[in-house]
């Protein structure tokens, strides 16, 4: 033991679960897990979700989410059993010795508190200072973390701030009681990969600054060998593999770590340019009530059974540009000519064909599709209202779809809460793929899926399109993504179209300025990756 | 302009308007009445002749929509009319009438909001266990039955049986507030246990609601106790339903104490207003509803500000 800050032993955690329309049960999720953290260093606890790390997080804590339970082992923090704790002396650990970063800051935020006093709460409820002691900290911390004008910002509301300035205020927040150990769950998850750099930048300094220990969970292997000290590979509740950094990304010894660090392996081959069956000419568009235009004058076009992608971050415009296509926001100015004839800018003005030809898949399968109705009235409702089908015959074409997208015969009387993310996306494609569509727009759609899973995914989806010749206009700020599956790509940026070819021609330097940051934003699965890109990009401010 | 004032301008002009509307209403609602005061002031033997005469008098005979404009002109001025059967200044009367209504509706609210509301933290705290379900058990209880079985059986037990309080409420300018306390214990009781539960169970399910955010496990995880978790991170949010429904329970403690008033034989407004439509004295009837719906809105626009002001995103917008 010793200096051994967490000492985790045999660590068991449950769940009763009510699936609908069955008994409730008691599940397994984390299976006897071990693991200790020295004082001072970082465990980074990767694996998909489901995977049990955020549950494994917040047991250093003595937590459970929602219904979970420790159901058995030992957590020891500082050398006591905190699991045998009265709730009294774990609320004195809590906040106070470990503290927690959250995936989503802008909803782990009060609404109705200014930062500053959601950021020293902990600090001045345990006693470890005074209000004005922990203001001063917090403001310390807050400059540390680069936010902007220090002194003042714990003077706003959560919603006065962006999302990755409250991820940094989160970070203070844990920080600022001065605790032995901090749990960070996926916190850069939610973030643009320009926003993620500067975050991850941001807590990398601060835990080598306070010499505090953490704990980091994600599902994103680059990003995690960029702060972690050692890393332990989770499935099914179950450890795969734990070894530091360095033999984990370069020498992994199991096979899932192996799939994991070797993710993203698609290869595609570029189409030639061919007639286009979407042109998007000069398309300018605004909201109602609001005074701006999110898109302006945006020129795009699209082959056959090619695929165009879209990618910029959040609020570039890339799902109003969807929105305009399919008629939902009609344009203030520009055409769209799909399929030889210019299309209605408004859905009312839309023809059946107008609306089978075009589909759309959206990132969140869940909120996408009925949760009353099965995979087979889901799938089979396209079928019905486009093409009249019924009985026998709409029964096989259900059957023939769900053989293209993998899932067997046995899912045409499931409910969606039945199925598992990727399958539900899996679905949404065959809902799509069941209008017999000349061009599907996909928005987002790997964004919510676990990298191998986003991965069988993208596959399927090439696949498809080499089957049915049908267009995809992929809507994605993942860069990975759009090398794996791009012919033609469109770089977005606060409305315009900064860049736009060939994959070839894009991804070839020299890039404007904001392609070669959003390029150089994609976390890179080795070492000293994020040191790199800060240092050649102190070098470039230096030097204008 | 800053939004918000915007926002509450707005309210306080789309109150004015469905004032107007309420007014409207009761006025057409009155004149839809079966009945006739000349009639029921003379009696079934009165002549023709003195019927018109006495509807001459009272300014009956002048057309409907004439009335209207004319009675809603003198309320504007603080002219509510003058009753039809004793000739009396509706104001006056009516005056002491509400001030005595708002006296028993203040202390019933005074006691009521702040126990719905600790009762409410409490069921949340304790939530799914004994106290929540003897909290909400006893409330149900208290609002399902009839407030006049309550307030008999209170008048049986406390002031028959036990000898505390009066059975009478009836309460005077000369009696020192004590007295007056005294007075109007039981009907306070009364009230209290009839508006607890709406408040309460609002309080609890708002506060329940707001507990499955993430906030609240961030404030969980700082090792705050229950309590304060509930009072100083859930509550703060919840404030918009919790004060919409304790300003509708406020709004029934002025209009709706009808039952407690004549149970207790209380000088307020419920009894007044019964007794003239028992003597079809149409203006009274109509003053009464219109203070009583100035009440209703107005205590709905407090309700509607509080919500907007509670809300962060309004107050400090980006």
């Amino acid at each position: 033991m010793g200096n051994m800050l967490l000492d985790v032993r045999g660590l068991q955690i449950g769940a009763t679960i009510h699936p609908p329309g069955e008994k409730s049960r008691d599940i397994e999720i984390v299976k006897g897990v071990s693991f200790t953290l020295e004082k001072g260093r970082v465990l980074g606890l990767i694996g998909e979700s489901g995977a049990g790390k955020s549950t494994i997080g917040l047991s250093s804590m003595a937590y459970g989410r929602g219904g979970v339970r420790i159901t058995g082992g030992e957590v020891h923090v500082n050398g006591r059993d905190i699991l045998k704790l009265s709730p009294r002396g774990l609320r004195a650990v809590r906040g106070a010795e470990v503290t927690y970063v959250a995936q989503s800051a802008a909803a782990a935020f009060n609404p109705a508190k200014k930062l500053m006093e959601q950021v020293t709460e902990a600090a001045v409820h345990h006693g470890r200072c005074s209000r004005e002691e922990a203001e001063k900290r917090a403001v310390v911390l807050f400059k540390k973390l680069g936010l902007p004008n220090p002194e003042t910002f714990g003077n706003r509301y959560p919603h006065q701030v962006s999302g990755g300035q409250l991820q940094r205020a989160m970070t203070a927040m844990a920080l600022c009681p001065e605790p032995d150990l901090v749990v960070f769950d996926e916190p850069t998850t939610a973030l643009d990969v320009t926003t993620q750099i500067d975050v991850l930048a941001a807590i990398k300094d601060a835990i080598r600054d306070t010499g505090v220990a953490a704990l980091y969970i994600t599902h994103d292997l680059a990003v995690v060998a960029q702060v972690s000290d050692e890393i332990m590979v989770l499935r099914h509740g179950e450890m795969v593999e734990h070894g530091e950094t360095d033999q984990i990304i370069n020498r992994p010894a199991k096979e899932y770590t192996k799939a994991l660090v070797s993710v993203r392996s698609i290869e595609h081959q570029e189409k030639k340019p061919a007639a286009p069956v979407l042109t998007v000419n000069g398309i300018t568009a605004r909201y109602r009530g609001t005074n701006f235009d999110v898109l302006s004058d945006v020129n795009v076009s699209l082959a056959p059974g090619q695929t165009l992608a879209i990618v910029g971050e959040s609020g570039s415009g890339k799902s109003t540009l969807a929105r305009v296509i399919t008629g939902l926001l009609p344009p203030s100015a520009g055409k769209i000519d799909f399929a030889g004839r210019t299309l209605s800018p408004t859905l009312a003005g839309r023809s059946r064909d107008d609306l089978r030809e075009l589909q759309m898949i959206y990132q969140m399968a869940d909120v996408a599709m009925n949760p009353r109705q099965t995979v087979g009235t889901i799938i089979g409702r396209p079928l019905e209202f486009y093409f009249g089908l019924k009985g026998e015959a709409k029964r096989r074409r259900i059957q023939e779809l769900l053989d293209q997208i993998e899932m067997g015969a046995g899912f045409i009387d499931r409910y969606p809460a039945e199925l598992s993310g990727g399958q539900k996306q899996r679905v949404c494609i065959a809902r799509a793929l069941a209008a017999k569509p000349k061009l599907i727009i996909c928005d987002e759609v790997t964004s919510a899926l676990d990298p191998l899973v986003a991965d069988g995914i993208l596959k399927l989806l090439l696949d498809l399109q080499k089957a049915e010749d049908v267009a995809y206009l992929f809507i994605t700020h993942d860069l990975a993504t759009v090398k794996a599956i791009a012919d033609s790509i469109a770089v977005m940026f606060k409305g315009r179209v900064v860049r736009y070819g060939t994959k070839t021609e894009v991804l070839t330097p020299p890039f404007d300025d904001y392609t070669d940051l959003l390029l150089g934003s994609v976390p890179e699965m080795r070492l000293g990756w994020l040191e790199d890109v800060l240092s050649s990009r102190r070098m470039e401010s230096a030097g204008n | 302009m800053h939004p918000i004032l915007k926002l509450v301008l707005q309210r306080l002009a789309l109150g004015c308007l469905l004032l107007v509307a309420a007014s409207a209403l009761i006025f057409a609602g009155t004149m839809i009445l079966p009945g006739d005061v000349a009639q029921s002031i003379l009696g079934q033997s009165a002549t023709p002749q003195a019927l018109a005469n006495l509807r001459a008098e009272l300014g009956l005979d002048v057309p409907p929509v004439q009335r209207y404009f004319d009675w809603l002109g003198g309320v504007l001025h603080g002219d509510l009319g003058t009753s039809l059967t004793n000739r009396l200044d509706i104001a006056d009367t009516m005056g002491k009438r509400l001030g005595n209504t708002l006296f028993l509706a203040f202390w019933a609210a005074i006691i009521s909001v702040p126990l719905a509301i600790f009762l409410g933290l409490l069921a949340v705290r304790y939530e799914g266990r004994w106290p929540d379900k003897l909290i909400s058990g006893v409330t149900l209880a208290s609002i399902s039955i009839p407030e006049f079985l309550i307030g008999y059986v209170l008048i049986y037990f406390i002031a028959v049986k036990l000898r505390l309080f009066t059975t009478v409420a009836m309460i005077n300018d000369g009696m020192s507030l004590g007295e007056k306390l005294n007075a109007i214990a039981l009907p306070v009781i009364v009230l209290t246990l009839v508006v607890l539960a709406h408040m309460m169970r609002m309080t609890r399910a708002a506060i329940l609601n707001v507990m499955q955010s993430a906030y609240i496990e961030t404030a969980e995880l700082k090792g705050l106790s229950s309590f304060k978790v509930i009072a100083r991170h859930a509550f703060p949010n919840a404030i918009a339903p919790i004060v919409n429904v304790v300003m509708l329970n406020l709004a029934y403690l002025v209009v709706g104490v009808v039952v407690v008033e004549v149970v207790f034989v209380y000088p307020g407004m419920g009894q007044y207003l019964v007794d003239h439509v028992a003597k079809r004295d149409v203006p009274v009837v109509q003053a009464c509803g219109l203070v009583f719906a100035a009440v209703y809105i107005c205590l709905n626009m407090i309700a509607d500000i509080v919500s907007i002001l509670s809300n962060p995103r309004l107050r400090h917008p980006k």
